[in-house]
């Protein structure tokens, strides 16, 4: 047990080195620039990765462009110039959350315009189903529906018989 | 039968999106464009690799059309791509080397072993102009017109079929 509280530790510490290792750590005299640091490098996409953040990425691009971050905000930039500055150089790639312009409003208008969509379609739906409810029943369907009662008529007193809560409401009507 | 059309709407609006999702699943996005095109080349202030001491700047990419190639001695592609390079300068097209992210013993070792195309190579040693390119990666090739615009992004290696099938007709284009 003792050996297990020895090595274990040990394990675990290997096991994490290498995330470490592929951030360093920054130190911020002021805990409003760390924290706009912080959002900064996880909303900025690495451009040589598939799909990382530069805050989880171990690709020298991503390192650099920490550190432009970094110089960027020391330098009293706006978080809206820094990721300018970003997609100038590398494209709007970078940007996880796309700007809404002409390019990009399918993409935004698209979630929107399917939720208003299937909202009409709704209540179309719905609404011819009410038309169909309300609108009762015609001459000809009033008769035949007469003719069927009627004609199930015995075998409904039949079964009917068998309980006595049936027989009762069949007393009421 | 335009009920069913009507109830058959979602159904079609899932698989043209399915699709279109799928279709980008299946694009590499290392083939998207360079945010650079059309804009001048960035500033820069660096030395050349054969000698500390020569400044040169974004003027040296002006009154010609140039190819300008982002290299290191750390990046194996880059060595398969100089007979490509030598092609194309034997062809007569100025290229401009920038040495990316090296120190000037290996960059200057590189050369020898693998030849010298360029007309220039401007050492870039801490990835400040690589970065003003938004370069990512190495050998990236960019293609500069004679005003200083960038015309032209290739990402990655130059296949020898490319030196005529890609690279040729680009540089013909904007010369004219």
């Amino acid at each position: 047990m003792a050996r297990l509280t020895t090595w274990l530790p040990c394990l675990l510490l290997a096991v994490c080195m290498p995330a470490l290792a592929a951030v360093e750590v920054r130190y911020f005299d002021d805990p409003v620039l760390e924290a706009r640091y912080a959002e900064l490098i996880a909303v900025l996409r690495c451009p040589k990765c598939q799909n990382q953040a530069i805050d989880a990425s171990a690709s020298p691009i991503a390192g650099d462009m920490r550190d432009r971050v970094y110089q960027l905000l020391q330098q009293g930039q706006s978080d809206q110039q820094i990721l300018d500055y970003m997609v100038q150089r590398f494209g709007d790639y970078v940007l996880y959350n796309p700007r809404l312009e002409g390019r990009t409003l399918l993409l935004w208008g698209l979630p929107v315009a399917l939720v208003l969509l299937s909202g009409l379609l709704v209540f179309m739906l719905v609404r011819a189903r009410r038309h169909v409810a309300a609108r009762g029943l015609s001459e000809t369907e009033r008769a035949r529906l007469d003719s069927l009662v009627k004609g199930s008529s015995p075998d409904a007193a039949g079964t009917s018989r068998e309980s006595t809560l049936d027989s009762s409401r069949g007393k009421d009507s | 039968m335009k009920r069913r059309l009507l109830l058959s709407l979602p159904l079609l609006g899932f698989v043209v999106l399915s699709a279109l999702l799928y279709r980008g699943l299946a694009m590499d996005p290392a083939t998207r464009e360079s945010a650079m095109l059309g804009e001048p080349f960035p500033d820069f202030e660096l030395t050349t690799l054969a000698d500390a001491d020569r400044r040169v700047d974004a003027s040296l990419l002006q009154g010609e059309v140039t190819l300008v190639n982002v290299w290191g001695e750390w990046c194996p592609t880059c060595k398969q791509e100089m007979p490509q390079l030598q092609a194309l300068a034997e062809r007569g097209i100025r290229l401009v080397g920038v040495d990316y992210k090296d120190s000037r013993a290996k960059g200057r070792a590189f050369l020898e072993e693998f030849g010298d195309p360029f007309a220039v190579n401007i050492f870039d040693p801490e990835g400040r102009l690589g970065f003003d390119l938004g370069v990512y990666g190495a050998p990236e090739t960019f293609l500069v017109d004679a005003d200083g615009i960038i015309r032209y992004h290739h990402t990655g290696y130059i296949a020898p079929h490319e030196v005529t099938d890609v690279i040729l007709p680009e540089v013909t284009r904007w010369r004219d």
